[in-house]
């Protein structure tokens, strides 16, 4: 076995889902190396150099623009050929979900989508995905010598440097896909937020449809005393008091942080899904008989108004 | 435009924490089935991209709708016809002979025969949870794809501006025709879809829409075809195999706090997270 790890690169920046991938290839034990590409490769390659990597694959290139899977399938797919690897891998996060079936297609490998175990059982890869929600896992093989795989980043810790430092090389740019021709890269509309990122955020405050208008006015400052990433609810994003990319769910973000906070939310079990690996949940909801609070830790049943603003008030003096 | 939209049944999400496992599968017997919920979105979204809102019922251009499953899948593609697609293709299989690839394979193929401008489909299936066959898909034909689509406008039946959500934000793409486009959930709000056939001032109600009776009994004489899998993939070796599956434990209930200060008290000396 021979893992390539395929970084994940925004606006040029490493993305720290791209240790979570790191932490899959040295569950492997196999030996691995990784790739970056685009646009800031060759730095983000530097970065990765202390992880313990075979080699540090960097195709530093303007032509890859933009997150386009048509521009990174071809030379992923190339470098995965001429290197010999067998096991490709990203982490499960829109780029991770959009660009690797993909790769998957051209090598006629098998893919195995958003896995949270891997073993090594007998020469094979045995891996292990949630389904139906997360109510249920499925234990699962890749029939394929090729396989491609990612990884859940709420499964997955993010890996430490390793020490060491990685022979970084650069690699040529495959020929883009006749496809790449008919896709424009418009542009890419950042959330602006000091917040932590929610798949990276030690605290998570999180606010239902309950909050209605005032949503960010009542989580802001609660999420602002902790460091905490703001999440939402489905029903508070459908409803147009968060913005979308905040969607907590079996659809939008998986998250498993040391604390959660869910504030106002009812606990459908499409919420439940993607948070229900918190270490610690924290629900405030006035009604005693939301589901959430069959999953909390510590429920208050309380007016979120009330005791929102209290909490921030019995922060600040434990503080 | 001609657009093709593959559905799948799944066992009834909001039951999903009533499921059990057997040997080596998930037990569906007793659960109800609906239509992939992101598979209906595919479906509006189609609807919408070949109509002029304001006049609903006269579709400008086709939509073929596509399942894959035993004889009583027929009823998830019912359903569609009465919301307003043309007709419908069911795909001769189970469950259990598919998966994610072979289905991309077999897409291809009916693509080849069908000739659509565009293969709309739902981001994930709520049961398989792989969000992976709109890219195999688009990868197979050499099409282009948008995937997690948020909002699409079609600009001359040429091309779709499309925007992704994804981790962070979003993003735009322009895609030429013919492509793969995934659709996501906000994609049916009032604004998800603008049309070049339906004026600016039309506004669509959130959600995807329901079928009236009449339809529903006019869609039973909308054509149903009937097609092998082996005549759209002759190779239908799988490359993804279960071995079983199992439930995740149950996370406990834990206390019901009475006050802030009990809470936070609790919170830094018995979970030590502050």
């Amino acid at each position: 076995m021979n893992t390539l790890v395929i970084a994940e690169l925004s606006e040029g920046k490493l993305r720290k889902s791209t240790h979570s991938a790191i932490n899959f290839a040295r569950q492997t034990g196999a030996p691995f190396s990784i790739l970056a590409l685009g646009p800031g490769a060759k730095a983000a390659a530097s970065e990765l150099a202390s992880f313990g990597a075979a080699k540090v694959l960097a195709a530093d290139d303007a032509a890859i623009a933009g997150q386009v899977a048509e521009l990174h399938a071809p030379t992923i797919a190339a470098v995965a050929k001429a290197g010999g690897f067998d096991i490709l891998v990203a982490c499960a996060s829109s780029f991770g979900k959009d660009v690797m079936p993909r790769v998957a297609a051209k090598l006629g490998a098998g893919y195995a989508a958003d896995i949270s175990s891997v073993k090594a059982e007998g020469g094979k890869l045995v891996y292990r995905r949630p389904v139906y929600a997360g109510n249920a896992y499925g234990t699962c093989e890749l029939l394929t010598a090729v396989q491609v795989v990612t990884v859940r980043q709420s499964e997955f810790a993010a890996a430490e440097p390793s020490g060491g430092a990685s022979p970084v090389e650069a690699v040529a740019t495959a020929p883009a896909d006749p496809a790449a021709a008919r896709v424009e890269f418009v542009g890419l509309e950042a959330a602006k937020s000091e917040r932590p990122d929610l798949g990276e955020a030690k605290v998570i405050v999180s606010g239902g449809r309950a909050l209605k208008e005032r949503f960010a006015e009542v989580l802001d400052p609660l999420a602002t005393l902790l460091s905490a990433a703001v999440g939402a609810s489905r029903a508070a994003c459908d409803a147009g008091y968060a913005p979308p990319e905040l969607q907590v769910g079996q659809t939008g973000r998986v998250v498993a942080p040391q604390l959660y906070f869910a504030i106002g939310i009812s606990g459908a079990i499409q919420h439940l899904a993607g948070m229900k690996g918190s270490k610690t949940i924290v629900a405030i909801n006035k009604d005693a008989d939301a589901p959430i609070f069959q999953v909390a830790d510590y429920g208050l049943v309380a007016d979120l108004f009330v005791a929102v603003p209290e909490l921030i008030a019995e922060l600040k003096k434990a503080q | 435009m001609k657009i093709l939209v593959p559905l799948k049944r799944v066992s009834d999400p909001d039951n999903a924490n009533k499921i059990k496992v057997g040997a080596g599968k998930v037990e569906t017997t007793g659960l109800e089935w609906k239509p992939n919920p992101f598979d209906e979105y595919a479906v509006e979204t189609a609807l919408r991209l070949t109509e002029n809102g304001t006049n609903a019922k006269a579709r400008l251009g086709e939509v073929t709708v596509v399942t894959f499953g035993p004889k009583e899948t027929e009823t998830t593609l019912r359903a569609a016809l009465a919301t307003g697609a043309d007709k419908a293709i069911r795909v001769d299989t189970t469950d259990d002979a598919i998966d994610g690839d072979l289905l991309a394979r077999a897409l291809k193929a009916l693509v080849e025969r069908e000739k659509p401008d565009l293969v709309l489909l739902g981001k994930q299936q709520v049961d398989g949870d792989a969000n992976q066959v709109a890219q195999l898909l688009a990868e197979y034909l050499g099409w282009p794809q948008a995937t997690f689509a948020g909002q699409i406008t079609s600009e001359a039946d040429k091309a779709l501006l499309v925007s992704r959500e994804v981790d962070g934000g979003s993003i735009k793409l322009r895609v030429t025709l013919p492509a793969v486009v995934s659709v996501d959930l906000r994609i049916v709000n009032a604004v998800g879809v603008t049309s070049m056939h339906t004026p600016p001032t039309h506004k669509y109600s959130d959600g995807v829409r329901f079928a009236a009776l009449m339809a529903i009994m006019a869609a039973k004489k909308k054509s149903l075809t009937e097609v092998k899998l082996t005549d759209l993939s002759p190779d239908t070796a799988l490359k993804i195999k279960y071995t079983g599956f199992d439930l995740p434990p149950a996370r406990k209930a834990g206390v019901k706090i009475k006050t802030v200060a009990e809470l936070v008290q609790k919170l830094k000396t018995e979970a030590k997270v502050l």
